[in-house]
């Protein structure tokens, strides 16, 4: 075990992949210079585990900036031999290769009848919460869970930043990894052996019985806090971070329901069409009997985000905001 | 320059030519007569391109089509049988019945699959050749597009990346001069073969593209080029498409009789079929061919016809390599 920061642990799963299957090859922008810290020891050419030294540019590929091309060559790639993990850095930018990923990363498989498979991994961070404005603060990951065919990831620890890439890595079907930034510096402890994470199996983050808490990407700091605050006042709260979006682990959030008989999700998502919408609708389907209260959502507005801090501090859910959801399914008064 | 090509090769070629001159025949009138389901669009006239260019590649070479690209395997070397129980959207089709006509891949004569959105499968073969690159392979990919796909932005960042990287790529513009109802001309500015200018590789244009032999060379030419290690090309072929942009569509008043009966005056394997006559082929040798390709035709259309319809249960297959289980 070692203490490692989430981004580092990114970079520990690439290396790693690397080294034990040549095919595995980083393409994206900005990758050799290793800006987006997870391509090296640092940011000088002479820094020890610098990926350009350790690999060569054959496997760490810096692109141009041509978002719709990079990802098709990726999928061409990965259909005839490569398995490509493809760093586009802001999530905002995956709307420049919507053409892309829906026709043909997530489409090829299906339409070819399985003739071909798709083991390309796309990493992409959600700036969100940093006033970088509304061109880089999207959380769009519910958009491409509309999309069968893609795997979705999108973790929340050091631990689980690793072992799930290097699943997403080995899968054989195209995986989106959505980052949030505002964890990359988060640290926590890592396993030093090559570890894998199998996709669709949530993780328990803490046991509770009065009430399920499902938190998504970057809320899972802010939902295990409320917990804790509740437990001081005798509520015990259930934590689940799926940390796979596609496949969600339905079974491991409908049994806490039907044992707890409450649920709030929280994700840093538009409202509209979101994974809270779709878990809220799920256990409504599955295990309405089994709910004491109405089922509480916290996400963003459907609105973009604005630039100003007073103006986007609002946008997303808070921790006095899951305290007070909380609460409320569990029949306190308001603090 | 003229490649001297043995007799058995050019004999090769006017085989493949009236396999997709037959086969799409065929299946314009199936659709007609409410056989083939969907949309059909056939490369009836443009079959010298896509012979000439897939018999330059080598059989294990890739290549990726589009929207109007049932010819594409077939030059490639594909049987007919599970082409056409595909296009009739059975379980022996070569995509399981999951494709259909603008959809037909068969990775086993590296056709990497078709593309009904226009352009989008330009950089899934650059891709393609930017694997064989990495891996050390020999294998050149080829992209067909049409004039229409000339203008979407995603040739521009592949034959970019493709010339920045040297990848053995061969971007094929198929300008049958019209998208749809649109004259080329009045939605493309300046030429497209002039286009690889910017990006520092070679265009070239082969303005008789009614002539295999003339593809073929410009893209032997191209291929050789990309493997031995020289980068990617942009061949742009003049061709003209015979039918309507698909079967059932009737829209007849942006080409005139004149244009047409003059593409058809051109036809492309009536001028092989004289390149043959001149090397001794007889007229009975070939009436043979296209009598041998009918019976093919024939057996593939029974092939599908015989063959089963998926079950239902096979719609929720391959979506995934592995089961995704849901509630
Ligand atoms: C992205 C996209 N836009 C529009 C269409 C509708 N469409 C199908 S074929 C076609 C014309 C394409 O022309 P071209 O690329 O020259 O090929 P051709 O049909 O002439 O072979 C159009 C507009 C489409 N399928 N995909």
């Amino acid at each position: 075990m070692s203490i490692m920061s989430y981004l580092g642990a990114i970079g520990a799963a690439q290396r790693e992949a690397m080294e034990a299957d040549e095919r595995v090859v980083i393409v994206g922008e900005d990758v050799e210079a290793n800006v987006y810290g997870t391509t090296g020891g640092g940011k000088s050419r002479s820094s020890e585990g610098d990926f350009l030294q350790l690999f060569g540019r054959n496997r760490i590929r810096n692109t141009p900036i041509s978002e719709e091309g990079i990802v098709g060559i990726a999928a061409g790639a990965a259909m005839t031999g490569l398995r490509p993990i493809v760093d586009l850095s802001y999530s905002s930018f995956l709307y420049m290769a919507m053409d892309q990923f829906v026709n043909q990363v997530a489409k090829n498989r299906y339409m070819f009848g399985g003739q071909a498979s798709m083991p390309v991994v796309f990493r992409s961070a959600m700036f969100y919460g940093l006033n970088t404005g509304a061109h880089h603060s999207d959380r769009p990951y519910p958009m491409f869970m509309n999309v069968p065919g893609l795997k979705i990831i999108a973790p929340a620890s050091p631990e689980d930043a690793k072992g799930l890439l290097r699943a997403a890595i080995d899968s054989d079907d195209p995986v989106l990894t959505f980052e949030a930034v505002k964890l990359w510096g988060l640290k926590g402890e890592v396993g030093d052996d090559p570890f894998r994470i199998p996709l669709g199996v949530a993780r328990t983050v803490r046991e509770g019985t009065d009430v399920t808490l499902v938190a998504i990407s970057g809320s899972v700091p802010d939902a295990c806090a409320a917990a804790d605050r509740l437990a001081e006042e005798g509520v015990s709260v259930e934590v689940i971070d799926p940390r796979t979006l596609v496949p969600l682990d339905t079974a491991a959030i409908l049994t806490s329901v039907a044992r707890t008989g409450r649920l709030v999700v929280v994700e840093p998502a538009h409202r509209t069409c979101g994974a809270a919408a779709e878990i809220s609708a799920l256990v409504a389907e599955e295990v309405f009997d089994a709910l004491k209260a109405p089922i509480v959502r916290l996400t963003a507005p459907d609105m973009q985000i604005p630039f100003s801090p007073s103006l986007e501090q609002q946008m997303y859910p808070t921790r006095d905001g899951i305290v007070a959801a909380l609460r409320r399914v569990t029949g306190l008064a308001p603090a | 320059m003229r490649t001297d090509l043995p007799t058995s090769t050019l004999l090769e070629m006017q085989r493949r030519m009236t396999r997709i001159r037959r086969f799409e025949e065929r299946a314009a009138k199936m659709v007609k007569r409410g056989l083939i389901p969907g949309t059909v669009h056939t490369s009836i006239g443009q079959e010298a391109q896509v012979v000439g260019s897939c018999m330059a590649l080598d059989d294990d070479d890739y290549m990726t089509g589009n929207h109007r690209s049932h010819g594409h395997p077939i030059g490639k070397g594909s049987p007919l049988g599970p082409l056409m129980a595909e296009l009739v959207g059975k379980a022996t089709g070569v995509c399981r019945g999951k494709g259909g006509s603008l959809h037909l891949a068969d990775f086993s004569v590296g056709s990497l699959g078709e593309s009904g959105i226009v352009g989008s499968s330009i950089p899934i073969a650059t891709g393609s050749a930017f694997a064989s690159k990495l891996l050390g392979r020999p294998r050149v990919s080829l992209a067909f597009f049409g004039d229409g796909a000339a203008n979407q932005g995603v040739l521009y960042e592949a034959m970019n990346m493709a010339g920045v990287w040297k990848l053995p790529a061969i971007f094929l513009c198929e300008n049958n001069q019209y998208a749809l109802s649109t004259p080329a001309h009045t939605v493309t500015s300046g030429n497209i073969f002039e286009r690889a200018a910017g990006f520092g590789i070679p265009g070239v244009r082969v303005d008789d593209g009614q002539d295999v032999i003339a593809v073929y060379d410009a893209v032997k030419t191209a291929a050789d080029r990309a493997r031995a290690g020289e980068g990617p090309c942009l061949v742009e072929v003049m061709t003209y498409r015979f039918n309507e942009h698909s079967e059932g569509l009737r829209i007849d008043n942006y080409r005139d009789k004149e244009q047409i009966d003059e593409w058809l005056s051109r036809d492309p394997l009536d001028r092989l079929a004289g390149r043959l006559r001149d090397r001794g082929i007889t007229d009975e040798q070939l009436k043979e061919l296209d009598a041998e390709v009918m019976e093919e035709v024939d057996r593939a259309v029974e092939f599908a016809n015989e063959s089963p319809y998926p079950e239902p249960s096979v719609a929720f297959e391959d979506l995934y390599t592995d089961e995704v289980t849901a509630v």
